[in-house]
């Protein structure tokens, strides 16, 4: 009879705890969660790996990536790579949650509902900055173009933040509709579009070495996308996942 | 169905009336411009159209706010009603605007930021009724739509800035115009009564529509509810 009153006291601990504490133990439960099905199944990172580098493969053909080339279009190329990697794991993760039910049950738990959201947010914030954590280093070695410049690297965090904030909330749309995957990358991309511009414009700049007076007004805006769209999001999620 | 209101009847009247007015006078009243010649008359409804497409983006959004405080349906089809108008409107503006560059740059479409950001309103638009059409709960079709709605006309703006950060040729008649616009005018007093005329008889024609549209939305709901009872 030992344990019982030893999980009891945890219960007591949990509940008792405050809100803060609460919603971070249940956003990492949640981030963890999606982190150990991904590590056993390797479904949702493998594909979108081989996804972006077919998708850097084609872009060698169609647009004849010589050294002229290469200067101009370097960044164009990496965002419609992610962004198209980011829809299938976008929809993957998503899907993933609605196939057996899962999203019920994580309705179903005693958590925010916010904290759904953020941790679904966050784990695909990590699948996708793996992708472009393996793609960068494979694109540089392919194309002998050096792009381990910080400038660069916060560019493409801070538009990756803003993809998957807005990704996610579209995508637990998406995956709700009669035609589901193929309604994402619809509602999706006519909304990321100033950040792909920004995200573009701004690697572009940092790849070209231009000034950073010339380069922050595009950084400016993504963090203002940023900021809009997580604290919609986190608004209106509830009305989203609502029963 | 209540009947037809009296002030219904009366506002389609006026507004009939005041769009044959705004025609007579962009022909015979508003004076030829003179770089440009005729084809600058478009300009006069070109604008009218877009300013009623981006009240009908603007009404969308406030009307998806309403939807998800109250969760009242009428304000759901207050939203959807907005989009279906001001989706053909925008149309419209669009290819007015090709018409009238055209004639003024040479060529039917640039990827200029206004241009530019006319498109991409008009696919955002079209995601929206194609969201709507996957979701067969009325209410869950009405929460989507009022969240999408809402997004989108956050989102727009930013295109918009992120476009204007490239320099723009479209001339901006009302405001200051960016140094390299081509096919900018100086408005004379008679075409800027022209253009606040043409506005305000679009509003109209808006206001009127969406009355309409709205009192449709309401019959749809009825049969809707009527076709459901009949199933069970």
């Amino acid at each position: 009879m030992e344990p019982i009153p030893q999980v009891e006291e945890r219960v007591r601990l949990t509940s008792s705890a405050s809100g803060a504490g609460q919603f971070i133990r249940s956003l990492t439960a949640i981030i963890w969660k999606d982190m150990a099905a991904e590590l056993r199944s390797r479904e949702l990172l493998s594909a979108m790996l081989v996804f972006a580098l077919l998708v850097i493969l084609i872009f060698n053909f169609a647009l004849e990536l010589d050294a002229q080339a290469r200067a101009t279009v370097t960044a164009g190329v990496l965002w419609v790579t992610f962004a198209f990697a980011g829809t299938l794991g976008l929809n993957r993760s998503m899907a993933m949650e609605k196939d057996r039910g899962c999203l019920d049950g994580l309705l179903l738990a005693p958590v925010d509902r916010s904290a759904i959201y953020f941790g679904k947010a966050i784990g695909n914030l990590i699948f996708m900055l793996i992708v472009e954590a393996i793609v960068l280093p494979v694109y540089s070695v392919l194309y002998s173009v050096n792009l381990f410049e910080p400038g660069l690297l916060l560019v493409i965090f801070l538009g990756s933040i803003g993809y998957v904030a807005v990704g996610t909330l579209l995508s637990s749309m998406a995956v709700q509709t009669r035609t589901r995957d193929v309604l994402l990358p619809i509602l999706l991309f006519p909304l990321v579009i100033p950040v792909l511009i920004a995200a573009v414009k701004g690697s572009t700049g940092f790849l070209q070495g231009a000034d950073v007076v010339d380069i922050r007004p595009w950084i400016n805006l993504l963090l203002v996308y940023d900021v809009i769209f997580i604290a919609v999001a986190f608004m209106v999620f509830d009305y989203i996942v609502e029963e | 169905m209540e009947p037809k209101p009296r002030l219904l009847a009366i506002l389609d009247i006026v507004t009939l009336l005041l769009f044959l007015t705004a025609v007579a006078m962009v022909f015979f009243y508003a004076p030829l411009e003179a770089v440009m010649g005729q084809v600058q008359r478009v300009f006069y409804f070109h604008v009218a159209n877009a300013w009623v497409g981006m009240l009908g983006f603007m009404v969308a959004a406030i009307a998806g706010v309403a939807f998800l405080r109250k969760g009242d349906r009428k304000w759901d089809i207050v939203g959807l009603a907005a989009v279906e108008i001001s989706f053909v409107f925008f149309f419209i503006a669009i290819v007015s605007g090709s018409v009238w560059a055209r004639g003024s740059w040479g060529t039917w479409w640039t990827w200029d930021p206004r241009l530019t950001t006319a498109a991409i309103v008009e696919l955002v638009y079209a995601a929206y009724f194609m969201l709507r059409q996957g979701i067969e709960d009325p209410d869950r079709r009405a929460r989507f739509g009022a969240v999408y709605a809402i997004l989108s006309f956050l989102s727009v703006p930013l295109t918009f800035i992120s476009i204007r950060i490239f320099r723009t040729i479209h001339p901006v008649i009302i405001g200051s115009g960016a140094a390299g616009a081509e096919g900018s005018f100086e408005m004379t007093p008679k075409m800027l009564q022209v253009f606040m005329f043409s506005l305000l008889t679009f509003s109209f024609i808006f206001a009127d529509l969406l009355w309409h549209r709205i009192r449709l939305g309401k019959l749809a709901e009825v049969t809707e509810n009527l076709r459901l009872k009949t199933l069970q």
